[in-house]
């Protein structure tokens, strides 16, 4: 609303004598100052932090008053267990959901772009999900994983099968919990690969029938290297997504049990909480290099091959 | 007649599979909402036999002096004002950006691609809140979600942009158009489209946001949605029927964005993917 009255008062003021002749000068119609807003905000809200979380990360830290100590929030962050412990679920958790969100997501894609009936329906139920939130779905499936009187469990003692303790199994916990990130996210993943399958030209798959090369290798000579460009992109969102996931873990286990399903995400709220922002601010900057040290190297490789094509 | 086999058949077992998988959990979720508290105890797949969904709805509502009814005007408020800002914000860095080539330009790109890599520093940004007195405060998570969701609005804005001729714009300044008239009467209306693709996407994500209301705006008197079912979570431990009224409520809003929106959502999260 204040956008249609602000500005036009100025405007037409100036308008009839200022503005023709500045122009003439040169003065480009794209001001700089439209960056001006949105570069205060995300200077000081994003760079600025970014920046001091590599400084404090030095330091033992109270907000007000700082200390200089060195590597030892790092030398910390590698030694004790607990905090090990939530690196290598890190890249544990990233690498599942990322792994099975593009193999699922790339079945699905597939399915809902052949002939079979209900595609609508099948499309919207399995994007749904991608839009709840995530403490709800948490809580919903915290109680579907019950061990004991779980939904899921009794399904699979009803043919037949013991199913694990699910969340309060330390060997379980992470990968549940990555499960259930999966359920939430493979609808989004499916939704990419498809706007890649449908920009393939149906041209390649005819020629290829003429052929007489069956359905799995138009899979695996047509559709895979073509939709390239959704797999990378499917690949470099869901490891950004993983390696940095925090609500799905905070809402169902807080890490537990015991430290056995802490991620750095987690790792960083619970040093936080504790008051120790100096170590803190070491694992925000950890989590810092591994993503980028993940992901520029990954993006460049997918997107290299993309040109090559 | 195997393609029709193949049609209804493989249909058949997707439609199967997906009421397994997607379906039953809402309806459990649906379902243990209306139920009393003794037979949600029970945690199990069953048609309530005493159905009070007025009596948990209003329970609900009423817990802790009416939490939740404050959470839901805290993250109305918070969603609107964040997405309006964005959506201004960007629109205007986007215009620029993709129709004034300049040595900017690469270090503008970098900064955006940035905002979408990189983890946010928390302490640091608690420690920058704290300063400018906008700690635990509704204004300060408001600028931090304008300061995160701005890269990919950038990216959205400038992908559509990009398709509307220059022509137009070199038009409205031989008419004498300033650039504040020209951006704002002249673009920003050609922008709907995807202006509406930019507020349902954002306003869902920022609705279920969790973990920067935890961190920015702690406290019972102005927690949001997420915050408040969070907290419930450890309160009514032993009455999952309340915690998932709880659930079945503030999912209504996204469910209602989708319903309306399908198309726009799907297009904006592959759009803006495909570029990031």
């Amino acid at each position: 609303m204040t956008l249609n009255t602000a500005p036009t008062p100025t405007a037409v003021r100036q308008l009839p004598q200022t503005a023709p002749a500045k122009r003439r000068k040169g003065k480009s119609p794209y001001p700089y100052w439209f960056y001006l807003p949105a570069a205060v905000v995300y200077t000081a809200l994003f760079l600025v932090p970014t920046f001091a979380s590599f400084f404090f990360s030095f330091t033992r830290w109270t907000l007000t008053d700082f200390t200089f100590i060195g590597l030892d929030n790092f030398i910390q962050f590698f030694q004790e267990p607990a905090l090990l412990k939530g690196l290598t679920n890190t890249f544990i958790y990233g690498l599942v959901t990322s792994v099975l969100k593009v193999i699922l997501g790339m079945l699905l894609a597939v399915l809902l772009t052949s002939q079979i009936i209900a595609r609508g329906y099948l499309r919207s139920v399995i994007f749904f999900p991608v839009l709840l939130s995530s403490i709800g779905v948490g809580i919903v499936f915290t109680v579907l994983m019950d061990p004991r009187n779980g939904m899921i469990n009794e399904a699979l003692a009803a043919i037949g099968v013991q199913g694990p303790a699910w969340l309060t199994d330390p060997a379980w916990a992470l990968i549940s919990v990555a499960l259930v990130d999966v359920w939430k996210g493979v609808g989004l993943a499916a939704v990419i690969y498809i706007a890649g399958i449908v920009s393939i030209p149906q041209e390649y798959f005819e020629a290829a029938k003429m052929d007489g090369a069956s359905s799995a290798k138009c899979f695996f000579n047509i559709t895979l290297p073509l939709a390239r460009p959704a797999t990378a992109t499917v690949i470099i969102l869901s490891l950004i997504g993983g390696l940095r996931s925090f609500d799905l873990i905070w809402a169902m286990t807080k890490g537990g049990p015991g430290f056995t399903s802490d991620v750095i995400a987690s790792v960083i709220y619970k040093q936080y909480q504790a008051g120790f922002y100096g170590l803190s601010t070491a694992g925000n900057v950890v989590l810092f290099l591994i993503v980028t040290a993940i992901i520029l190297p990954l993006s460049m490789f997918l997107n290299r091959k993309e040109v090559e094509q | 007649m195997t393609t029709a086999l193949k049609r209804y058949g493989l249909g058949i077992i997707a439609i199967a599979a997906t009421v397994v998988v997607f379906i039953i959990p809402l309806i459990f979720m649906a379902l243990t909402a209306v139920k009393d508290r003794k037979e949600a105890a029970k945690l199990d797949f069953s048609w309530p036999t005493n159905f009070q969904f007025v009596e948990n709805f209003t329970q609900v509502l009423s817990a802790r002096k009416f939490m939740l009814v404050t959470a839901f005007i805290n993250s109305t408020i918070l969603t609107v004002a964040s997405v309006a800002i964005l959506v201004v914000l960007a629109a205007m860095v986007a215009w620029v950006l993709q129709r004034r080539k300049s040595r900017w330009n690469g270090l503008a790109n970098f900064l955006i691609l940035s905002g979408l890599i990189i983890p946010p520093a928390i302490v640091p940004t608690v420690w920058i809140l704290q300063s400018m007195g906008l700690f635990k405060t509704l204004p300060g998570l408001i600028l931090i979600e304008v300061a995160f969701g701005l890269s990919f609005c950038v990216l959205l804005f400038r992908a559509f942009i990009s398709s509307i001729p220059k022509e137009l714009d070199e038009a409205a300044v031989i008419d004498g158009c300033g650039p504040i008239r020209l951006f704002f009467r002249v673009i920003f209306p050609l922008l709907r489209s995807v202006i509406v693709t930019v507020i349902v996407v954002q306003s869902v994500a920022i609705f279920n946001d969790f973990q920067h209301p935890l961190y920015f705006l702690p406290g019972d008197a102005n927690a949001t949605v997420q915050l408040t079912l969070f907290n419930f979570q450890s309160q009514f431990t032993t009455s999952y029927n309340l915690l998932f009224m709880n659930i079945l409520l503030i999912t209504i809003p996204p469910f209602i964005m989708y319903l309306f929106f399908n198309r726009q959502i799907v297009a904006g999260m592959t759009a803006g993917a495909v570029k990031g």
